[in-house]
């Protein structure tokens, strides 16, 4: 089975935030829930960047872990979801989560903390497919219609990208060699910083001998 | 009198031995970790809809498919 992922190229968002347009209005998410937000980084001054955000559906969830009442579950493509009748609105998995992806309804009187919504991967919920049950409680399940996420088929510039990991990865890259640099923006070495005068990996076009071919997958079409 | 001594100083040695002994016995201090398994309603997978009607490799064609979409790569030559 595949294994449902999002990535964000941050060489290309643009932060229109038409990702999180898609996705409240795909959902009908209420007010003061955000399944998705755009994050910029380093705002106004020259080369910021800006990465799309929402929940990584993580192959060890953290907020799986911590839930009192085990309200989560993992679907066979990867895909994190929860039965909003057994959660209990605590709040742990979203201390846990290191993205803030868990959302709580506040629209209540003295702080109301309502059940956690978060973003499906557009994959519905534990309710029939396409019912309006589904619906309400946990919006469209694209993925029964044979589409994928809302935010990722809506991006303009293609930087969010959603499905099969696997696939995505070779999107990526093959858009990184086609330009020649992009993965060292949002990636491990960002992350989790380069060793102190180890220079980043050569691109393709400072490499010596004949240029990469302009589509950037070895001359393929 | 040599020989009670000797006999009290065996006595105190093998105590202490014992006492020293005592501190392997020391608990666990982790604590233990059981994985929760979800109690909530099963939920169907989305190759069980209409669609695809049960079909797991047309849903996985129609998904690969869909996301070569986003590769604009594909659309150029």
């Amino acid at each position: 089975m595949a294994r449902m992922k999002f990535i964000c190229d941050a060489e290309r968002c643009i932060e229109c935030n038409s990702c999180v347009v898609a996705c409240k209005q795909e959902h009908n998410i209420p007010w003061g829930v955000n399944r998705r937000r755009v994050v910029t980084l380093n705002d106004g001054v020259p080369g910021e960047r800006s990465i799309s955000a929402a929940c990584m559906h993580c192959s060890d969830a953290p907020c799986m872990a911590v839930c009192p009442v085990d309200c989560f579950y993992k679907t066979a493509d990867g895909v994190v979801l929860h039965d909003k009748d057994l959660c209990i609105g605590c709040g742990y998995c979203f201390y846990a989560c290191p993205f803030g992806a868990p959302q709580f309804p506040q629209d209540g009187a003295f702080g109301l903390r309502g059940k956690m919504d978060k973003c499906t991967f557009c994959a519905g919920g534990p309710e029939p497919d396409g019912s309006e049950a589904e619906f309400q409680k946990y919006g469209r399940n694209r993925l029964a219609e044979g589409k994928l996420p809302a935010c990722a088929e809506m991006c303009s510039t293609k930087a969010l990208l959603g499905g099969d990991g696997d696939v995505l990865a070779d999107i990526y890259r093959q858009r990184a060699m086609a330009r020649g640099k992009g993965s060292e923006v949002w990636g491990w070495a960002t992350a989790y910083g380069r060793p102190e005068g180890k220079p980043s990996a050569p691109r393709p076009q400072d490499k010596p001998g004949p240029k990469a071919p302009a589509n950037g997958n070895g001359g393929k079409s | 009198m040599m020989r009670r001594i000797l006999t009290s100083l065996l006595i105190a040695s093998t105590g202490a031995g014992l006492l020293g002994l005592a501190g392997c016995g020391e608990r666990e201090q982790t604590a233990h970790y059981e994985d929760g398994r979800y109690r909530g309603k099963p939920d169907t997978p989305p190759y069980m809809a209409a669609p695809f009607g049960g079909d797991v490799m047309k849903y996985e064609n129609a998904m690969r498919t869909r996301a070569q979409n986003q590769n604009e790569y594909n659309r150029i030559d």
